[in-house]
């Protein structure tokens, strides 16, 4: 493997246009690659979910290297019955950048190297994408400013490519007092590809971020998201991720409460059929006084498949009127169907309310008689009680463009 | 008058050691002292073999290093394996025969071995560093056909039990600390419950280590057959001394048929002085089996010693309808770590678990509740509770939860709860303006914090548990 990432990476080298000092930098994050590799059981974050033994086993000779051939966008792939920005990546190069219904002085997007900001965190895959990215863009809200409308960036993949290993890099930075929704969506066409993606948001004084995730598609390529949030005073992040469609996913987002009164919310749902193995982790660190965060994720799990949230709250010692709240639900559907969670509390500050919950097991029984007995088949009785099951979450989702977009993805219905 | 009180108290009372000539084995961990253990105890050759067995895996497994109290590394070469009063080169017959000094130990510790004068009707078997000094009410015991003896005594006298039961729960080839324990363990209690049998006293083991530089390692194998009905409970303390002691105990259950088998634990060793030094390392394995159908088991623990506590209580529920329950409350002061919970192993159907877990932390002591559920593929209409609170005062401490909850089966439900919180002001309000002063009032609050799980102990013990509890958090209130 070593070989192979180091001739591929002197091919990212030579066809990008890096200056010295970032390609050494890119190197000594591919020498953290290289040390550590792909994280598999052993390894307690992936305890769940063995990343190393899915990509031995779906993927022959992983290539890094990756053309970057200009595709033509489709305009037939975007969202409709919802006016947005568009940012379109096909195989993991920017193809279209569409901001047409904002102000072009307070939303910016730039093509702009960050330097070594990641470089102490331990996960290797931010290693791998920060070495073998060939672009980043910085999106940038200026101070005061609320983005009009939601930003959807669109990653797609074609059938062309196979075994690849595509990398996406983006940056955010919400000035003092600004708003911004995005929504990542994806639509895959290709097969045993291994998508990496690292977004880095960095929120000032008074911003709102509002971060959906929605994998709706079926796909059989290994996916890893991994988003870094950090707030300052008074700052809202709010993330909702909808997991269905690929094979294998797995979410991480990590949230670090820097700022007074600043808050996180993530919330997640699990919809799984046919031997799809789903993961979400979280990590809230509270590391300032009155802050505040809330986790709620569901799962629904069908034939053969397996989800796992992991989900932890710390709480440094000077974080005093810390306000945590976990809580993670399951329905087992089948018996070859898999659930598991581990939902941690480090805490070292006294003055702190902090709970989590989490239970698991199958529809109930009365329940659904209940509802039988009012004429409904069996059939009937099981999707209404999934679909109340799953519109809780649903409902947190604060916009109500975007949520309503989302029920009709999922057919829930009110 | 009170004040003085609260200063003994406050003090680790069980701090002394006694003078007493010893018998060690040489320093080191190495197969010569291995036979020297085995050669010793007289034990026939399978043990020795087995021990050796132990012994050679041992080399190639490496210490864990995932948990969250961190220690400097332990040499096993620089430790004693085997240390036994002198006048133990041949086991006493009776108390008489008692090296009187030893006597006055366990007096010093409040634990009378002279039956005469036991009221209470608790047979006690007493382990002094290595070996068991002495166990109480042999008589009445053998009567209804309960064997209650030292283990070495019943690898003597009882071997196709020990052979047929030891290491069937926690086998050789288990984790490091298991295996050391069972390529070194000197003495601990051996229990049988014949069929049918409902042991008519409590069974009590007292765990004392005193030499300095010594581990201690004792194995308890508890087998309760057929319908039968055993409450065992053990309690420890050690000399208060600057270094660091390694304890390192295995506890097999194994409970047949319609069995029920209650284990209590009310752990005191000495937890250092008050900047951290010295102190047990109490790293234990206690696993319980639940072999055969309608089978329970029940750990209940009060955790108040020790420098750093590192234990998961377990049970396999492997018996169909089969129960298992655990009980903590987890205690740690000043410089204090500890890394305790349970491990529900549902194989049988209509399997239950119920696991309540209380963690106080105070001072600059840090707390881990890590826990797992694990219903698997054919454990049908199975069901866990678990409910695990701490407390935190001050902000020098910490206290945190880490449960592991795996479903394989549809028709089985786990609910978890977990909170984290500090006494509030309202309730301390309430209490001192009805006249208790802020450390009864934290006292008060704790208990009834800790009382779901006090409940489940047996009477004697249940009130000097309480009176522990107290204890232990004298000084870190105000």
């Amino acid at each position: 493997m070593e070989k192979q990432l180091r001739t591929d990476f002197k091919k990212i080298i030579d066809s990008s246009n890096f200056s010295d000092k970032e390609i050494i930098t890119k190197e000594k994050y591919l020498n953290k690659f290289i040390q550590n590799g792909f994280p598999g059981k052993k390894n307690e974050d992936w305890k769940f979910l063995d990343l190393n033994q899915a990509i031995k086993s779906n993927i022959e000779n992983l290539d890094y290297f990756n053309e970057n051939l200009p595709n033509e966008v489709d305009p037939k792939i975007y969202v409709d019955g919802l006016e947005h920005n568009k940012i379109v990546f096909i195989n993991g190069r920017i193809e279209k950048i569409d901001l047409k219904y904002e102000e072009s002085d307070k939303f910016e997007i730039k093509d702009q190297f960050d330097s070594e900001s990641l470089l102490n965190n331990v996960n290797s895959l931010v290693d791998l994408n920060s070495a073998l990215t060939n672009k980043y863009y910085k999106i940038q809200v200026k101070e005061h400013y609320t983005v009009k409308k939601p930003v959807i960036i669109y990653s797609l993949t074609t059938s062309k490519i196979s075994s690849k290993n595509i990398n996406i890099r983006l940056d955010f930075d919400l000035e003092t007092n600004s708003a911004l929704k995005i929504i990542d969506y994806s639509i895959d066409k290709s097969e045993n590809n291994f998508v990496n993606i690292v977004y880095n948001f960095n929120l000032e004084k008074d911003a709102i971020l509002k971060n959906y995730k929605l994998d709706k598609e079926e796909n059989n390529n290994i996916k890893y998201s991994y988003n870094n949030i950090n707030l300052d005073t008074n700052s809202v992040a709010e993330n909702f991720i909808l997991s269905l469609g690929s094979s294998f996913i797995k979410n991480e987002i990590n949230c670090n409460l820097n700022g007074k009164y600043s808050s996180a919310f993530v919330n997640g749902i699990f919809n799984l059929d046919n031997n799809k193995n789903h993961e979400i982790r979280t990590s809230i660190n509270h590391l300032n006084e009155n802050t505040k965060s809330y986790q709620l994720i569901k799962s629904v799990l069908g034939e053969n498949t397996k989800s796992a949230y992991q989900g932890k709250i710390f709480v440094k010692s000077n974080a005093q009127k810390t306000d945590g709240y976990q809580l993670s639900k399951a329905i087992l559907l089948s018996d070859n169907a898999e659930f598991n969670a581990k939902p941690e509390l480090e805490i070292y500050a006294d003055d702190v309310k902090c709970s989590h919950g989490s239970a698991s097991g199958s529809l109930n029984q009365e329940s659904i008689f209940y509802i039988m007995s009012r004429g409904l088949n069996y059939k009937e009785a099981k999707e209404l009680l999934i679909n109340g099951f799953l519109l809780d979450v649903v409902e947190k989702i604060t916009d109500n463009e975007i949520k309503n977009l989302i029920k009709n993805i999922m057919g829930l219905k009110e | 008058m009170r004040d003085k009180q609260v200063q003994d108290l406050k003090e680790y009372k069980y701090g002394f050691s006694t003078d007493i000539d010893t018998i060690k084995a040489p320093k080191g961990l190495n197969e010569d002292v291995i036979k020297f253990i085995s050669n010793i105890k007289k034990e026939p050759k399978w043990l020795l073999e087995w021990r050796l067995k132990a012994y050679n895996r041992l080399k190639v497994l490496k210490e864990p290093d995932w948990q969250k109290p961190k220690y400097p590394k332990i040499d096993y070469q620089d430790l004693y394996y085997y240390s036994a009063p002198k006048s133990f080169k041949e086991k006493p017959k009776s108390l008489d025969e008692l090296d009187p000094k030893l006597l006055e130990t366990y007096e010093k510790l409040g634990i009378p071995l002279q039956e005469q004068k036991r009221l209470n009707g608790i047979a006690v078997d007493a382990v002094f560093d290595s070996v068991s000094v002495a166990t109480t009410f042999k008589d009445t015991l053998t009567k209804q056909g309960i064997i209650f003896c030292s283990i070495s005594e019943a690898i003597q006298k009882h071997p196709e039990l020990v052979k047929k039961y030891l290491g069937s729960v926690i086998p050789i080839t288990d984790h490091y600390f298991a295996t050391l324990n069972s390529a070194v363990f000197t003495d601990g209690s051996f229990v049988y419950v014949p069929p049918g049998v409902k042991c008519p006293m409590e069974l009590s083991t007292y765990f004392r280590i005193n030499a300095s530089d010594t581990g201690q390692f004792e194995r308890t194998l508890i087998i309760a057959d057929k319908g039968s009905y055993v409450s065992y409970l053990e309690g420890c303390t050690a000399p208060m001394r600057d270094e660091n002691q390694l304890h390192a105990a295995n506890v097999e259950l194994v409970a047949l048929d319609d069995a029920e088998i209650k284990y209590s634990t009310v752990q005191n060793w000495y937890p250092g002085d008050k900047d951290g030094k010295g102190g047990i390392y109490n790293f234990v394995t206690k696993r319980g089996l639940c072999q055969g159908k309608n089978s329970k088991i029940s750990w209940t623990q009060v955790e108040t010693g020790s420098a750093i506590t590192w234990k998961y209580p377990s049970c396999i529920l492997k018996g169909d309808n089969s129960i298992g329950e655990f009980y903590s409350i987890a205690i740690t002061n000043n410089h204090q770590k500890a890394d305790t919970g349970t491990k529900m192993i549902h194989i049988g159907k209509n399997t239950k678990s119920k696991i309540i877990s209380k963690g106080i932390s105070a001072g600059y002591s840090d707390m881990t509740y890590r826990g797992l559920v694990d219903i698997s593929k054919n454990a049908q209409n199975s069901s866990n509770y678990t409910q695990c609170d701490s407390l935190l005062m001050g902000n020098k401490c910490g206290a945190h939860t880490v449960p592991y909850i795996k479903n394989k089966n549809s028709d089985s439900n786990i609910a978890h709860e977990a909170t984290t919180s500090k006494i509030s002001e309202d309730q301390l309000h309430y209490c001192q303006q009805r006249g208790l002063n802020s450390e009864d009032a934290v006292g008060l609050i704790v208990n009834g914090f800790c009382k779901e799980v006090l409940q489940q102990l047996p009477m004697e013990f249940a009130v000097e548990a309480q009176k522990l509890v107290g204890i232990s958090l004298e000084g870190s209130v105000g």
